[in-house]
């Protein structure tokens, strides 16, 4: 006999509910506190975990399926660019450092992310918390495979992007994108998630995956394209966890709110400074363009952040400090990056070159107050020696910030002729910066910033060496040492793109493509 | 301000001065010349002629710059730590009172860069 039913299915609130609330209780053999150790010590009073609303709503079972049904789109569409040679109709073999750097950038990065949010989802006493930081853990740890796998099939061809996981932890400008995570993933899980949940994946993210995925699509890359439209739905939803998170702080109790503002504060300084990278990136790495940094800027942040900070008013939360500095910058920073990428690409695993003359003139339209003066006559007089056969290379090891670990390339934000200088004295030694805001950053928590693992400092140390080298030998070559230790083929994955085997390789292989 | 942790946070320097085998760390940076994209380290012996740095090691990281050769060094300025300072070039780097991880800086009047830019 059928069992009568009154109603065939749960609605998705009822279903959530059901699945997601009660089915823990409180320990017995160690109080609860012991049991969520990570849970005050940071000072944010929390006094209903219940007040955490989890928009999406989500279990498992709906998990799954929504994520496996993009993912086999996803490798569909990966297995057919990759079967008709795809890579070689990408608009010029100069795009492929771009996936150069996000691959051993930022791919590492997206597993750290995953680690991130398993830890502090683990920690959080609450239940709604816990289901999301899951959820977004289990994303992480999805985009780290799906980029890498996105990008794999470039490995087969071109160079530099063999060894990202070795890459991150040894060569020096990984540094920068490496120790923000580490800094965030040794902080409390509140401060994780104000750094990564709402400061990266909220105010910032737009600024790195907008330019690299359509990047892609100006230039050619199916692959990178459909990975970037994969994770889409995905970072709406971390976009939406971050600003509850924020939203769930402030709600339960004032006291909160300073505490709140200093990570937002920090956290969007040191995000705006790893995005160093994304801004030189969109500007000199795309051979064909998608917008100037400067405009993705004004467009991503100074009007939607900007909105955002709106909001968040009726909290007391303000802009960051540090966004004046961001308004001036915007008109430097990418071609202050380029220059020191060009200057170190006998240290680098991607390739630099020099803009074209169409290249320069796209930087004058797009950067009027700044490009002519300031840096153009710095590429053309680089032009003039590389024609004459000295193509510069940078060979001594630069001073170092701190904090965002970026080499001291910043200007003063009045002089752009001037490089900025900050220290500190902590301990009986100087500390030195790029800018007030890592300053600031480093003063209220010098010790955790003075065990920083500094790229320059560790060479001189001697500790980025491979096994059995031996410094005080005749004939022994400390760059060519550094390099076998940063697992970078020298005169291969390294140095000027003109001349290089890529440049070689791509040119012969289109071609073949192409031609009789 | 400490950190706020968990448990007692023990202080970790990572570049003290005991790292260099005896080494010091000097950063110098060269105003108005941002072709060199930032200000260059060295480890140097504290016992090391002040003008021996500037005679035997600057040029190599700096010589590149067609200002170089140009420099008048008794009229180059000299910033330590932001503040104007006179070094002796006779004169130990430990003895011209710089320490581990001083930073430097030197101005050329005259000499400001490929076409004045600052590069």
């Amino acid at each position: 006999m059928d069992m009568p039913t009154t109603k065939k299915k749960l609605g998705i609130k009822e279903r959530y509910a059901l699945m997601t609330r009660g089915l823990d209780w409180e320990t017995s053999y160690q109080p609860m506190d012991k049991v969520f150790p990570y849970a005050q010590f940071e000072g944010i009073k929390i006094h209903d975990w219940d007040k955490w609303e989890d928009p999406f709503r989500l279990t498992m079972d709906a998990y799954w399926k929504y994520q496996a049904e993009k993912e086999r789109k996803l490798y569909a569409i990966l297995d057919a660019f990759n079967q008709n040679n795809g890579h070689l109709g990408v608009t010029d073999a100069r795009y492929v450092n771009t996936l150069k750097l996000f691959l051993n950038g930022i791919s590492p990065l997206e597993y750290m992310a995953h680690r991130g949010f398993a830890h502090v989802g683990r920690q959080f006493p609450g239940v709604g918390p816990r289901v999301a930081c899951q959820m977004q853990s289990l994303d992480e740890l999805r985009h780290a495979q799906t980029q890498i796998h996105s990008m794999s099939n470039y490995n087969k061809y071109y160079n530099g992007l063999h060894s990202p996981t070795e890459m991150i932890q040894k060569v020096w400008y990984m540094s920068v994108p490496r120790s923000f995570f580490d800094d965030a993933y040794t902080a409390g899980p509140f401060e994780f998630m104000v750094a990564i949940g709402f400061s990266f994946e909220y105010v910032l993210t737009n600024l790195l995956f907008v330019p690299f995925v359509s990047g892609a699509a100006y230039n050619g890359d199916m692959g990178a394209m459909t990975f970037g439209f994969s994770a889409q739905s995905d970072e709406a939803r971390h976009m939406t966890l971050g600003l509850e998170c924020i939203r769930f702080m402030l709600e339960q109790d004032p006291d909160n709110i300073p505490i709140v503002q200093k990570w937002i504060d920090k956290w969007t300084w040191r995000g705006i400074r790893v995005l160093t990278l994304v801004a030189m990136m969109m500007d000199y790495m795309l051979p064909k363009k998608v917008m100037s940094w400067k405009e993705a800027w004004e467009i991503y942040f100074e009007e939607n952040a900007g909105a955002l900070f709106n909001d968040l008013a009726r909290y007391g939360i303000k802009m960051p400090e540090c966004a004046k500095q961001a308004f001036i910058d915007k008109d430097h920073i990418s071609h202050q990056a380029w220059a020191t990428f060009y200057q170190y690409s006998g240290i680098s695993n991607f390739h630099s070159w020099l803009p074209s003359e169409e290249d320069k003139d796209w930087l004058s339209a797009k950067y009027p107050d700044t490009f002519d003066k300031y840096y153009r006559p710095r590429f053309e007089h680089w032009e003039a020696e590389a024609k004459e056969g000295r193509r510069f290379y940078n060979t001594t090891l630069p001073q170092l910030c701190q904090v965002c670990q970026i080499p001291m390339i910043f200007t003063e934000p009045d002089d752009p002729t001037q490089i900025c200088y900050r220290e500190s004295d902590f301990g009986g030694e100087k500390y030195h910066f790029c800018s007030d805001h890592c300053k600031h950053i480093f003063d209220d928590e010098p010790e955790k910033y003075v065990q920083a693992w500094m790229p320059a400092q560790q060479i001189y140390q001697g500790n980025c060496f491979p096994e059995g080298a031996d410094p005080t030998a005749p004939d022994f070559n400390a760059v060519e040492e550094v390099l076998k230790y940063y697992n970078i083929h020298n005169g291969r994955d390294n140095m000027d793109y003109v001349g290089s085997e890529d440049e070689k390789n791509f040119a012969e292989w289109r071609q073949t493509s192409t031609k009789n | 301000m400490a950190v706020n942790a968990l448990k007692d946070y023990p202080l970790r320097v990572m570049d003290g001065v005991d790292k260099y085998r005896g080494d010091w760390l000097i950063n110098v940076g060269w105003d108005q010349h941002l072709m060199f994209c930032a200000p260059f380290m060295w480890p140097l012996p504290p016992a090391m002629r002040f003008g021996d740095l500037v005679e035997k090691i600057m040029p190599a990281s700096f010589g590149a710059h067609p200002d170089f050769a140009r420099i008048d060094w008794s009229k180059v300025e000299w910033l330590k730590s932001g503040k104007p300072w006179t070094p002796d070039f006779e004169k130990s780097i430990e003895e011209n009172g710089l320490y581990h991880k001083d930073s430097l800086r030197f101005r050329t009047p005259g000499l400001n860069g490929i076409k004045g830019s600052g590069s």
